[in-house]
């Protein structure tokens, strides 16, 4: 085991596959020469050469185009978006074609190519440049969305994501680029829609994924600490694929469910996992379903309000007592 | 207010249609009789699969949209003639011509159209998505303009494992004021890509004439100058000036791995698409005329009769086979079977509809 960041993680899943399969091609703006506008990708022009490491110009319609035709024929891009906030301006190409093609074709073409980069807030950025848009995408059959949230789950989802034969588009997140962690020297992968029980208790489910799950954590240790509360934490890992059963066995055992996610409320991830709790277990329930997630309005500038908009420990305890009232 | 047109024509379309310039042209000159025969088949053949389509239409077999190809059918007969193993073609919603000219059957043509299982994407894409991966056609899309940087795409693949070949990535004249259509142009330009946008101009996108949505007064293939990019303007009622354009094209693509912007000038004879009523943007005589003068099949087949490649009788003999195989379609179309429930949720991801030991994706991924 090697204690690695986020970020290296990424980069070793990423070099590991260009060298495993030759159809692997890294793609995207200031991927190559610059290194990766958050150094994601460094290094990897050096020892890959230009063929492989590919820089494209501000045209994220036609080079994320370009990666799914190729795809297609069977060419595996691994397509860097500067931020996910980006992808908007090729929502036609990520939704209508990545997403449809295998449908409206009746099976005869898959498209095995993976979009990545960071989705999030919490950087002072504005509006413009904090989306998460993993429910929006993750809300089109024919799609794959995961969201790491440690080095380890970070390798081991790109690595399976590339392997993927399907879309799968991978939502970082800048905050968590410099996080520590441990990470197997042998190759592995964390398959799509398993989650992780990252913390196991007995008095109250935590689901979250991204960086939300390492909110929960510092949240669940206060909880502990100073309100004597068992929390267990789920981190979804993939949205879509959607580990249910992960998530129903453990409200099933705590019987509280809080639900904490970065985006916006309306129609969240959380929307989804709310109605799948009460769905299916029902009767398991001994408090209503809450749930934290950003204030509801596009991304504030000022970073101590933006601060606040966004899930963080405080407003994760104080919700989580309300469940536990 | 209209803006007045200063088109860049193509030469032997500024006087009226007559033997084509092109009949010697060495891509032609080196046809056989039997290619020629097979030629003017497979514009025979979409002729009448389209108009026996516009029968089932009216009889509301067909949903949605339906656009036809009735007028255009030298563009894909000529482009298409001249493809080898390794190029490759997609293209909008206008797509049945293509596809039966890459060898699909009318039957999976016809099929699609009526929502069958049997149709070629079973029945889940309808008219304007066909595909048939295994014949290099890689859809039929239905965004205006989004297919032209997944053609990009096939041409980077082609390029990308070494294959001498190309992409044909075909679209109207309303297509190329998308922004998707300019990213591509740049894109494969800069990386010398061997794709041949093929702009089929026919003179309107839905009711709006190319004057009334292009600002440009020249052509549309001068836009290629703006990205460093070849291009040259055809006349597609004339199928040996297509395949001669085309070859060139071709040429570059193959040999210099370069793209080309390729502009066939092209008329449809019905609305934009069957919900279109035709009356407002055009007048019947400009359709009458292009139907009695420029008919791009009466023209490929008056050439045939002088070249004394084609008979009136063998004319007939092959109309008739193509209408007979256009309403023994029809016939398939109405009795094959509907797709079922369970199947609504099949073919959306490769790894549920193969899933075994090695798939990299678990937990629920169809949701109730
Ligand atoms: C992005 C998008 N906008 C609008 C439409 C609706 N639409 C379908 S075809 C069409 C006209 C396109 O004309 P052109 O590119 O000239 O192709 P043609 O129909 O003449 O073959 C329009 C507006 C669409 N399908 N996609
Ligand atoms: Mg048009």
């Amino acid at each position: 085991m090697a204690v690695i960041s986020y970020r290296e993680a990424l980069r070793a899943a990423m070099r590991e596959e260009l060298k495993r399969d030759d159809k692997v091609v890294i793609m995207g703006e200031e991927v190559a020469q610059f290194n990766g506008a958050y150094k994601v990708t460094e290094g990897l022009l050096k020892e890959f050469g230009p063929k492989r490491i590919v820089d494209t110009p501000i045209s994220e319609a036609g080079f994320i185009g370009l990666g799914i035709g190729a795809s297609m024929l069977g060419i595996r891009p691994v397509m860097e978006l500067m931020f996910w906030s980006f992808s908007y301006v090729a929502f036609d190409q990520i939704v209508n074609n990545a997403g449809n093609i295998r449908y409206m074709s009746g099976g005869l073409i898959n498209c095995p190519i993976v979009i990545r980069g960071p989705a999030n807030g919490g950087t002072n950025v504005g509006a413009t440049h904090s989306h998460t848009p993993e429910a929006i995408l993750a809300s089109h059959p024919g799609i794959k969305v995961v969201c790491p949230a440690t080095p380890y789950d970070a390798k081991g989802l790109m690595k399976a994501a590339i392997r993927d034969n399907d879309p799968v588009y991978v939502m970082e997140n800048t905050i968590l680029y410099n996080d520590k962690g441990e990470v197997p020297d042998e190759d592995y992968i964390v398959p799509l829609g398993v989650a992780d029980v990252k913390r196991v208790g007995t008095d109250l489910t935590i689901v979250a994924h991204g960086r939300a799950v390492i909110t929960s954590l510092k949240a669940a240790e206060i909880l502990e600490k100073e309100h004597g509360v068992s929390v267990e934490v789920v981190d979804l890992r993939s949205i879509r694929p959607l580990d249910e059963e992960t998530i129903l066995t453990s409200v099933r055992k705590t019987h509280r469910a809080l639900l904490v996610e970065e985006n916006k409320p309306f129609c969240g991830v959380d929307a989804q996992v709310a109605y799948l709790i009460q769905s299916k277990a029902f009767d398991e329930l001994d408090a209503p379903i809450h749930r934290v997630s950003s204030i509801d309005a596009p991304q504030i500038y000022c970073k101590r309000m933006e601060d606040l908009q966004m899930p963080n420990v405080e407003r994760v305890v104080a919700e989580a007592l309300k469940v536990l009232a | 207010m209209a803006k007045p047109a200063v088109l860049t024509h193509p030469e032997s379309l500024k006087r009226p249609a007559g033997p084509s310039d092109y009949a010697k042209d060495p891509v032609n000159a080196a046809m056989s009789k039997a290619d020629k025969l097979a030629l003017y088949t497979k514009m025979a053949r979409i002729r009448h699969f389209e108009q026996r389509c516009i029968r089932i239409y009216q009889q509301g077999k067909i949903g949605g949209f339906l656009h036809l190809y009735v007028g255009q059918e030298a563009v894909a007969a000529g482009t298409i003639s001249l493809l080898g193993k390794h190029d490759h073609i997609i293209t909008g919603y206008r797509d049945h011509g293509h596809g039966l000219m890459v060898g699909m059957g009318m039957n999976e043509c016809m099929a699609e159209l009526t929502g069958r299982v049997t149709g070629c994407s079973q029945g889940k894409g309808g008219s304007m998505h066909y595909f048939a991966p295994d014949k290099n056609y890689w859809g039929g899309h239905g965004i205006v303009g989004g297919q032209a940087p997944l053609g990009t795409g096939l041409a980077y693949a082609v390029k990308y494992m070494g294959l001498k070949g190309s992409c044909l990535a075909y679209m109207g004249d309303g297509a190329v004021n998308q922004g998707a259509v300019h990213e591509a142009y740049n894109l494969a330009s800069l990386w010398d890509l061997p794709v041949i946008f093929v702009v089929e101009n026919n003179g309107y996108s839905m009711g709006t004439s190319q004057e009334r949505s292009t600002a440009h007064p020249g052509c549309l293939a001068k836009r290629a100058e703006g990205y460093n990019m070849a291009w040259d303007v055809v006349n597609g009622h004339d199928v040996y000036e297509v395949r001669a354009k085309t070859a060139v094209a071709l040429k570059r693509a193959h040999e210099e791995s370069k793209p080309t912007v390729l502009e066939i000038f092209t008329y449809r004879y019905f609305g934009h698409s069957m919900a279109d009523p035709d009356k407002t943007y055009r007048d019947k005589e400009e359709i009458k005329e292009y139907r009695d003068k420029k008919d791009p099949v009466l023209l490929f087949e008056q050439e045939l009769l002088r070249e004394k490649v084609l008979t009136p009788e063998l004319s007939q003999k092959i109309n008739e086979e193509a209408m007979a195989e256009a309403d023994k379609a029809a016939v398939f179309a109405d009795e094959s079977p509907d797709p079922t429930v369970a199947d609504i949720t099949k073919h959306i991801y490769w790894e549920e509809d193969n899933r075994g030991p090695k798939t990299t994706s678990r937990g629920t991924i169809i949701f109730e």
